[in-house]
């Protein structure tokens, strides 16, 4: 019994760094419709641009602030220059532009600090530790805190700030946000620079477990069935999604997979993905859309 | 009343098409500082459209809108306009219906607050002072509404009657110079009707807010408004006070088609 919740539990941990780079999608697509191809891009050019600057001996903190910079100045870049001449456009002009985003930020990060892949040691030990009975990994635990942190920072930012329920404001309704001073524009860029941040936190913890390179940008592909789970425009339902996720892979591979060859962590989420649209198409916490006819 | 004050609003010779549609053609109209103003007309007359325009949604073809004493460039933003202190309510409800009553009064006030991001992120001194003052400032809205009960419910859960009482809060919580509602008894039986109805005049009487308004219910308007603009198929057919319109032919031809047609 033990061992099934060391499992559980190690996949828990996994999970709540799907959870990271999907909220980043959801963000966006909340606040503007669009789904965002270069969310991962962006976790890929957080890593490059914070082991870049530590590779200069910049302190740790100050390391953070610049990549912040950075993703700030990539938020409104993006909105003023690439997504300004689209407003009210099909959505899938704007998805369309993403893609060329995506390119763009691995392009130019990997000409400023190379493809090769990087280690990122940020000092926190990975070795195991016991608690309750389960061996756990220090590593794991440190990033779910941190994630944990990131996450209710957030809920309380958008329910309990001006500027937060700006946001949610946009999301609900463009028209009615603009008619209470709300500048759209504007509050798409504070979303991009959350997303950025939240990138940020996605990059270093990927970056940690498995080096600062090209592959960071396919984990969006990971998030993927985590957001279809929980639904595209749902923060809490992405976190959970990401756990169910998380869990479910790391279950189904050990518990499953030796009957099959293994091999099912692969295509398990898309599995649960694929059943979740069959019964609950808008996902299980999304918004259901009811349209008149 | 107000002839001898200077208006707050001057819309002059509002010109718009859409396509082959000429919705609004050369109408100029003033609001007065402290007045009720009724627009009505038939469906398709571009009460609406006027509306749009004025909050800036719209940007007329032609002609102009002075706002306090100034003109207003032509490609003004919509959010820049509220935050001169223009603020709508719309005919087929806009709330940001995941959030309560009292978040969508909230969003009203966005305009008010003035904390910056980085100190809301801290909830520091100045930035925690405001929320908790504009806070206050929402709950006299809530009270002069009657809306105690729902302030925590979705908008998405609440009636039809209540959601337009919480859109006119929001409005109101602007504390706009000039407040622009389109339909806000539409749908209400005659109870809902005088209920918002007194809301409006005490809004107007009490608070001093100034007020135009598009409504279909012409006992309502003639009660209500201090004057009336008559829109029809795009022009202004005529205007003045509630007896003034009651006995214009062009507005009883408008309503009521050619006598003996």
């Amino acid at each position: 019994m033990a061992f099934f919740f060391e499992v559980l539990v190690t996949g828990l941990m996994v999970g709540i760094m799907y959870s990271l780079v999907a909220l980043g999608f959801a963000l966006i697509f909340k606040a503007s419709d669009v789904f965002n191809m270069a969310q991962g891009d962006m976790s890929l050019l957080a890593g490059l641009a914070l082991v870049g600057f530590l590779e200069l001996n910049f302190p740790l903190w100050l390391a953070l602030l610049c990549t912040i910079a950075i993703m700030t100045v990539l938020a409104y870049g993006t909105v003023f220059i690439v997504l300004k001449p689209l407003v009210a456009r099909p959505p899938i002009m704007l998805f369309m532009a993403t893609f060329g985003l995506a390119y763009m930020i691995q392009g130019i990060g990997q000409s400023i600090w190379g493809t090769q892949a990087k280690g990122l040691n940020l000092g926190i030990p990975d070795i195991p530790v016991t608690i309750g009975g389960l061996f756990l990994s220090t590593f794991d635990l440190t990033f779910g805190a941190v994630a944990g942190i990131l996450v209710v920072i957030l809920v309380w930012f958008f329910h309990k700030t001006r500027t937060g329920r700006a946001l949610r404001a946009v999301s609900d309704d463009h028209e009615a946000a603009l008619s209470v001073g709300i500048p759209l524009l504007k509050a798409w860029a504070v979303t991009w620079m959350i997303a950025g941040i939240v990138a940020v936190v996605a990059g270093i913890a990927w970056g940690t477990r498995m080096g600062v390179q090209f592959s960071i940008s396919y984990i969006a592909y990971k998030a993927l069935p985590v957001l279809i789970i929980g639904g595209l425009d749902s923060i809490m339902g992405v976190i959970i999604a990401g756990l169910v996720v998380g869990a479910g892979e790391n279950l189904s591979e050990v518990f499953i997979g030796p009957y099959v060859g293994g091999g099912i962590q692969t295509f398990f989420p898309y599995l649960i993905a694929l059943l979740v649209l069959y019964f609950k198409p808008y996902g299980l916490f999304g918004k259901e859309i009811i349209e008149r006819v | 009343m107000n002839e001898k004050k200077e208006p707050i609003l001057r819309a002059e010779n509002i010109t718009i098409s859409f396509g082959g549609l000429q919705a609004l053609d050369g109408v100029s109209l003033v609001i007065y500082p402290g007045e009720i103003l009724g627009i009505i007309g038939p469906n398709g007359a571009g009460k609406t459209t006027m509306l749009n325009i004025i909050n800036g949604f719209y940007k007329p073809d032609k002609g102009r809108i002075i706002f306090e004493g100034r003109e207003r460039p032509k490609k003004m933003k919509p959010d820049l306009i509220a935050a001169q202190g223009i603020a709508r309510t719309f005919q087929n409800l806009a709330l940001f219906s995941g959030m309560s009553a009292l978040g969508n009064i909230m969003v009203g006030r966005t305009m008010l607050m003035h904390s910056n991001i980085f100190s809301q992120g801290l909830y520091w001194g100045f930035s925690q002072k405001e929320e908790i003052e504009h806070r206050r400032a929402a709950e006299r809205i809530i009270d002069f509404l009657q809306i105690e009960n729902i302030r925590r419910t979705p908008a998405s859960m609440l009636p039809y009657g209540l959601r337009k009482r919480v859109e006119l809060a929001r409005a109101l919580a602007a504390e706009p110079k000039l407040l622009l509602l389109d339909e806000p008894m539409a749908g209400m039986n005659l109870e809902e009707k005088e209920d918002i109805a007194r809301f409006i005049l005490d809004a107007n009487e009490e608070l001093g807010y100034t007020i135009a308004l598009i409504e279909h219910d012409m006992g309502v308007v003639m009660d209500i408004c201090d004057r009336i603009v008559v829109l029809d198929f795009g022009k202004k057919i005529a205007e003045g006070t509630a007896d003034e319109i009651k006995a214009d032919p062009k507005v009883i031809k408008a309503y009521l088609g050619e006598a003996g047609g």
